[in-house]
């Protein structure tokens, strides 16, 4: 076997030397961010100076708005529609697996088609939708379709739920609880894994959206964080490139936590997504 | 007469908690509401607006098929139709082959597997992120280090602005969506793992060298997986919005106009809402009649193996 042959050093000095190129641009945004202002966009990985002045400078924001605003609405944006889009996601999924009822199966097949439907096309309706009600320039119209349960959620907890035993579910009922109670005190606790696998993808999601504020936000003060950073970012007006590194770096760094401490979850995540079809 | 009463109320309040089918519509009730408000609602919309001229100010007026007909007469429309295609049918090739040759290279049982393996995934978490894009503009920009790195080794005589050269402008964003395979990386992983090893052994014991295992075991086995990420990766690429909004604005001279930026611009930037919508039909239909052609020309190419059991 061929294989075999490549000893270990070479193996992951390749393996080293290209996972260095894909992380290049990422190291490159960081170190930028230390950089004095004429050497922002050198190659060099190594910064000239060691101190917080562009984040100092970037944190300003603009007009009389910090990031600290822009941070604020990011995590209103992300949080709630994370908490309401896995629990109600889980809701959907309990009542896809557990329950019978009339048209479940035709409805959840329609769930199923509409997991390979680009949202794209609902935006233009959506806008006029929200704009008629006079929701423009707040919060709603970016939370809302976020809030309510989306089928690669939902796909997601039914997979999980298939794979726990229903015996639960009967023990439970034959001890006096109902369905509301089964799904409560019983499911809602063993799902714990699928939940959290939800929530980071919706919150990164959320998190990352660009193009929902882009449409509905106008107002500076209600800015989330990408649209901060596309604004303050804009290639004809910034000549401060360390402060615009700096607060791009500030801006993915949640989710690069993410990602550090719940790996395994998110690696999970995918894989399942892609094989229990 | 109390004790009756109550007891009766509870013999209600215990019907509807028992009611099982009651149940069941209780529980998906969230998902039916946001199903039918915010993607029936608007889909049936959307194919209502595309028969009309609307600018939002006034209300929509009935005309027909004119907006289709003005589509199909657009060179905007051919153009955007041209860079969208060109841009998928070069990324989701390149991006799912180096999805799966690393998932085949993190496959081998080596030390520091699950480090590297997070290394190559980092980019892919991080991209779809208004500051990856940032990043991507600056680094291909004029002063960019792209620039700097190439000259330093003698590859370039002097600096290019690789995102406003028309000829590289969209390789920059093809090249951005190759650097992102992470996703299908981990999925190709993940069905890697699900190949018997006994295969391979049997393989090996007949005499088969690494190329013969690789295109008769893995390749097959892996079929369904490769026709998951395919439709996957096409539907997502396809969709290209925020980094081409950030890194090229559709510029130089069109050559970068992915769809879903040219729909963006009609319906928010001039506010032809009908001509919009119009074109956010076709695109359904596009993406419906690709897919389609996927799933027929999988039972010819997908392999499935009988005795799975999920």
């Amino acid at each position: 076997m061929k294989k075999k042959e490549i000893s270990p050093i070479i193996y992951h000095l390749i393996i080293i030397v290209i996972g260095f190129i894909m992380i290049y641009p990422l190291l490159w945004m960081v170190a930028g961010s230390f950089k004095t202002l004429d050497t922002a966009l050198d190659p060099s990985l190594i910064p000239n100076q060691l101190n917080l002045d562009n984040y100092i400078q970037g944190w300003q924001g603009f007009g009389d708005l910090t990031f600290a605003t822009f941070f604020k609405n990011s995590i209103i944006i992300s949080t709630i529609s994370t908490i309401g889009q896995i629990f109600l996601s889980a809701l959907a999924a309990y009542g896809f697996t557990r329950l019978e009822f009339p048209g479940k199966k035709m409805l959840f097949g329609v769930m199923i088609a509409t997991l390979l439907l680009p949202r794209t096309i609902l935006r233009i309706p959506q806008y006029i939708m929200f704009n008629e009600i006079g929701w423009i320039d707040s919060f709603k119209p970016i939370i809302l379709p976020r809030f309510f349960p989306r089928p690669f959620f939902v796909f997601m907890i039914v997979q999980f739920l298939r794979g726990i035993s229903k015996e639960l579910d009967r023990a439970a009922m034959v001890d006096g609880c109902t369905r509301y109670g089964v799904f409560f005190r019983v499911l809602l606790p063993t799902l714990k894994p699928a939940l959290i696998t939800s929530a980071i993808f919706s919150f990164y999601w959320a998190w990352n959206d660009f193009m929902t504020p882009l449409l509905y936000i106008q107002s500076t003060e209600l800015y989330p964080v990408s649209l901060a950073l596309q604004l303050f970012s804009d290639p004809n007006s910034v000549t401060n490139w360390g402060a615009m590194f700096a607060m791009g770096t500030l801006s993915i760094l949640p989710v690069f936590l993410i990602f550090l401490f719940f790996q395994r979850y998110i690696v999970e995540g995918v894989a399942t997504s892609g094989l229990k079809q | 007469m109390d004790k009756n009463l109550i007891a009766k109320n509870k013999t209600l309040k215990d019907k509807f908690l028992n009611n099982e089918k009651l149940a069941g519509y209780m529980f998906i009730s969230p998902w039916l509401f946001g199903f039918l408000a915010f993607m029936i609602a608007p889909m049936l919309l959307t194919l209502y607006y595309s028969f009309t001229a609307y600018n939002i100010v006034g209300s929509p007026v009935f005309i027909g098929l004119q907006n289709f007909a003005e589509i199909f007469e657009d060179p905007k429309f051919y153009t955007a139709l041209k860079v969208t295609f060109t841009y998928v049918f070069f990324s989701v090739p390149l991006r799912l082959s180096f999805a799966l040759v690393l998932a085949v290279i993190f496959n081998q049982a080596q030390k520091l597997t699950d480090f590297y393996r997070a290394v190559y995934y980092i980019p892919s978490i991080l991209g779809g992120s208004v500051a990856v894009s940032v990043l991507w503009r600056q680094m291909f920009g004029y002063h960019g280090a792209v620039n700097t790195i190439l000259m330093s080794v003698n590859l370039l005589e002097r600096p290019v602005s690789w995102i406003h050269t028309p000829d590289t402008a969209l390789w920059t964003l093809i090249l951005m969506a190759v650097w992102q395979f992470g996703s299908p990386m981990i999925i190709f992983l993940a069905g890697l793992r699900q190949i018997p090893k006994s295969l391979y052994e049997s393989a090996s014991i007949d005499g088969a060298n690494w190329g013969q295992k690789f295109f008769q075991i893995t390749i097959p086995l892996l079929t369904p997986v490769i026709f998951f990420n395919l439709i996957m990766q096409i539907i997502r690429l396809f969709m290209a919005f925020t980094r081409v909004f950030i890194i090229t604005q559709g510029g130089p001279i069109d050559r970068t106009l992915v769809y879903v930026l040219y729909l963006f611009r009609k319906a928010f930037r001039h506010t032809e809402l009908g001509y919009a919508s119009a074109l956010a039909w076709i695109l359904l239909v596009i993406m419906a009649v690709i897919t389609f052609i996927i799933f027929r020309s999988s039972k010819y190419w997908v392999f499935y193996q009988s005795e799975e059991g999920e």
